[in-house]
């Protein structure tokens, strides 16, 4: 497919602008955007954070100017506010661990920008993200350590057919190359880490400055207190460090969060064991590799962006999803998506509302 | 929709304006001489003859005498000079308030909050009426209130976003019956209107080179002979010791005849633009009957080459890129910050809602400016605002 008018979202890093480049090359015809995300952006980049300052503003600009194309800048700090921070920082008050990125994919990107762009004239919106799309399809990137499939399984069909991934099947080292042979000055820029809108990468200070103090009790799981904290917030399933709890435990063995109760406020430890979940149920799928499954499936389960596949049978349930593992697995958060593949395949995804251990929710229908 | 970048049409030339083919001819042959003008050889007093033609030729356009004229970088400096200079020259005791109105360029806003800010002014805001003009009896009453408090009054001659005309000659009356020193910028009443310093009354008046076809860099605060404002910059003492700074010899000169011929056919151009920008409003109201121009009806009280609208349900920037891809360059007339447009403070003091002054865009006309940029922009504006309509309402 070539002739699009394609609108490419350059957040001033290599990826995006090597993608807007390729699109061109593509014979499309090309408009870079950068999408102000902060109504108060700081001047210059810290650390390796970036896509939100006006230095990054500029770095597009000027990858814009190389690639040869128009270049404007988006205000979408009002929406980002609203649909992502906001959305993190109550996602957390209630005991989950939510996914920034994956929601701005869903409700920024590929929703307020594409419609926007849509609204204007343009047919696709084209990104600097690590993955692929066939027959509208979404597959994993062929480098499977940048990999973003996961952070975009939550889009729907109608999403995947106005979006463009041209880096999916590129090895992010040859990107660089490329970046570099093409003249952007942004080929070296580091990769950005962490979430965007946490300049000093602060998760639990910024989330005490939102949500204040909020001091609950860390209980065993025999509901012995074994000490305070300030806010519930500060952790995470299966997070082992900074849990400050003054007794050892009886065998000696490190502790790890197990569950979060956001109404109490109770923060339940106990040994790596208790983290081991054999089933999960998650809410408001979105099937994208083939509708949904009329009778349960064999296939692959990501519980986090970065996290490994696991084996799994997987079926409805109402309107939510069951997902049964086949070899228990650890560290699963409520709030995170559980996304389903089969191969490089995103068949859906889900958020996941609920966890057990090894004893099965229900049978296998 | 298709983009014609072959034959852009620019309606942009209240951000700039191209340069006088004389103005880059005269600038180009000065580059390549040499001299400071403030040095005591023979390359130093031919360039600084170079420099006292062309302030002679500037006091005659702008109706001042040649030794009023204090060259600056351009119209952001002489704004700041006038301002700031002219409060810290009076402030004394409790006069400390100055006088500004809520539709100033930023030039003038910015130096007077921050004078506010970190000076101690007292910073007092004259409410505009719906077309954006200042009354002289609110600019009294203001006075009024305090006047052996007034530091300085600073009212634009034309704003730069409506192209409201403001009544500058009664308006410098009313601050001089207080004994007042009164700035007016008319920066962009400069390439348009007869600006004539002595006649307005004004002690202190900006004017700059790139809007009038010289070029950007160079501009001037025209200061009556007893006015002493304290300088922002210091250095050699250049330009009667209130402006430090080599001049720039080349700049200077093609600001001088960019600004004697925008002169010699003002009255000829300010016609021809004014029905230019009657037939540019009428052809747009007739493809979006529900845009609304903003800022005074045609006449006196607004600039001939100013057209300024509100597209309803559109937004401004939406507009912006859409006219852009088909080769049309407009404005939406508001500050930037990384490029994100905020709503106009003009519109705003001007009674606008915040939609309305989101969804406005500027068109200016000038001495380039023909029949056929007016019909192409008539061509594709009624698109360009469904589809604005469309994308704003998702």
């Amino acid at each position: 497919m070539s002739g699009l008018r394609v609108l490419a979202a350059m957040s001033g890093g290599v990826d995006s602008a090597t993608a807007a480049a390729r699109a061109v090359d593509a014979g499309h015809e090309v408009t870079g955007v950068h999408l102000a995300l902060s109504s108060n952006p700081s001047s210059y980049r810290t650390g390796a954070r970036g896509c939100c300052t006006l230095e990054d503003a500029r770095d597009a600009r000027r990858a814009a100017d190389v690639i040869g194309i128009p270049f404007y800048v988006w205000d979408m700090a009002e929406r980002f506010h609203r649909d992502v921070v906001e959305d993190f920082v109550a996602e957390y008050a209630a005991g989950r661990t939510p996914n920034p990125c994956l929601r701005c994919n869903e409700k920024i990107k590929f929703a307020a920008v594409l419609d926007r762009a849509r609204a204007l004239g343009f047919d696709a919106v084209c990104t600097g993200h690590y993955a692929q799309i066939s027959d509208g399809i979404l597959r994993r990137a062929v480098d499977a350590g940048k990999d973003q499939s996961y952070v975009l399984a939550v889009l729907t069909s109608d999403q995947l057919g106005h979006a463009m991934f041209p880096l999916g099947d590129t090895p992010k080292i040859q990107v660089r190359a490329e970046a570099a042979r093409r003249g952007l000055a942004v080929a070296d820029k580091p990769d950005s880490h962490d979430v965007c809108f946490i300049a000093d990468g602060d998760t639990k200070g910024f989330l005490a400055r939102r949500l204040g103090q909020a001091p609950g009790q860390i209980v065993d799981e025999t509901g012995a207190v074994l000490g305070e904290h300030d806010g519930a917030y500060a952790f995470t399933v299966g997070q082992r460090k900074g849990l400050r709890v003054g007794t050892p435990a009886a065998d000696g063995r490190p502790r790890y969060v197990l569950d979060i109760e956001p109404v109490t406020r109770t923060v339940t430890v106990g040994s790596a064991e208790g983290l081991d979940i054999g089933e999960i149920i998650a809410a408001r799928p979105v099937w994208t590799g083939g509708g949904p499954p009329a009778e349960p499936v064999d296939c692959l389960v990501q519980l986090r962006a970065h996290g490994g596949a696991h084996p799994c049978t997987t079926w409805l349930d109402g309107e939510a999803v069951r997902i049964r593992l086949h070899r228990p697995a650890r560290g699963v958060a409520k709030g995170q998506a559980a996304v389903l593949y089969a191969g490089d395949v995103v068949l859906g995804s889900a958020t996941i509302t609920g966890t057990s251990a090894i004893t099965p929710l229900a049978r296998v229908p | 929709m298709t983009a014609n970048p072959t034959s852009p049409v620019y309606l942009d030339h209240a951000a700039t304006t191209p340069m006088r083919p004389a103005a880059i001819a005269a600038m180009t042959e000065e580059l390549a001489r040499l001299g400071n003008p403030s040095s005591l050889h023979a390359a130093g007093r031919r360039a600084r003859r170079v420099v006292e033609e062309s302030r002679e030729q500037l006091a005659e356009v702008f109706g001042a005498r040649p030794s009023e004229i204090v060259f600056t970088s351009g119209g952001t400096e002489a704004d700041n000079l006038a301002v700031k200079g002219l409060y810290w020259a009076r402030r004394e005791g409790s006069r400390r308030r100055v006088l500004t109105t809520s539709v100033e360029h930023h030039a003038v806003l910015d130096s007077v909050r921050w004078l506010e800010e970190a000076q101690g002014a007292d910073a007092v805001w004259l409410g505009v009426d719906l077309a954006g003009l200042v009354r002289p009896e609110v600019l009294r009453a203001a006075i009024c209130a305090a006047p052996e408090q007034v530091a300085v009054v600073s009212v634009m001659w034309a704003n730069n976003e409506v192209g409201t005309v403001n009544p500058v000659r009664e308006l410098a009356a009313v601050a001089h019956e207080y004994g007042v020193p009164f700035h007016t910028d008319a920066v962009q009443a400069a390439a348009q209107l007869p600006v004539d310093f002595t006649a307005s009354g004004a002690d202190a008046l900006t004017v700059t080179g790139h809007k009038l076809g010289g070029p950007v860099g160079v501009g001037a605060l025209i200061l009556g002979r007893g006015v002493a404002p304290v300088p922002v910059l210091h250095g050699g003492g250049q330009e009667r010791d209130i402006r430090s700074g080599t001049l720039d010899t080349p700049a200077i000169r093609a600001f001088a005849v960019a600004a004697s011929e925008c002169a010699r056919c003002r009255v000829d151009e300010a016609a021809r633009l004014a029905e230019l920008r009657d037939d540019l409003i009428h052809q747009v109201l007739a493809a979006v009957p529900d845009a609304v121009l903003n800022g005074p009806p045609p006449g006196p009280d607004r600039l001939p080459g100013n057209a300024h609208f509100s597209f309803p349900g559109c937004e401004g920037d939406a507009l912006l890129m859409l006219l852009d891809a088909n080769g049309i360059a407009c404005s939406t007339g508001s500050a930037c910050t990384a490029g994100v447009a905020e709503p106009s403070h003009v519109l705003l003091a001007m009674g606008a809602d915040h939609s309305r002054a989101r969804g406005s865009l500027r068109f200016s006309l000038g001495h380039t400016s023909t029949k056929r940029d007016v019909d192409a922009l008539a061509l594709v504006i009624g698109e360009a605002a469904d589809r604005a309509r469309r994308a704003a309402a998702r």
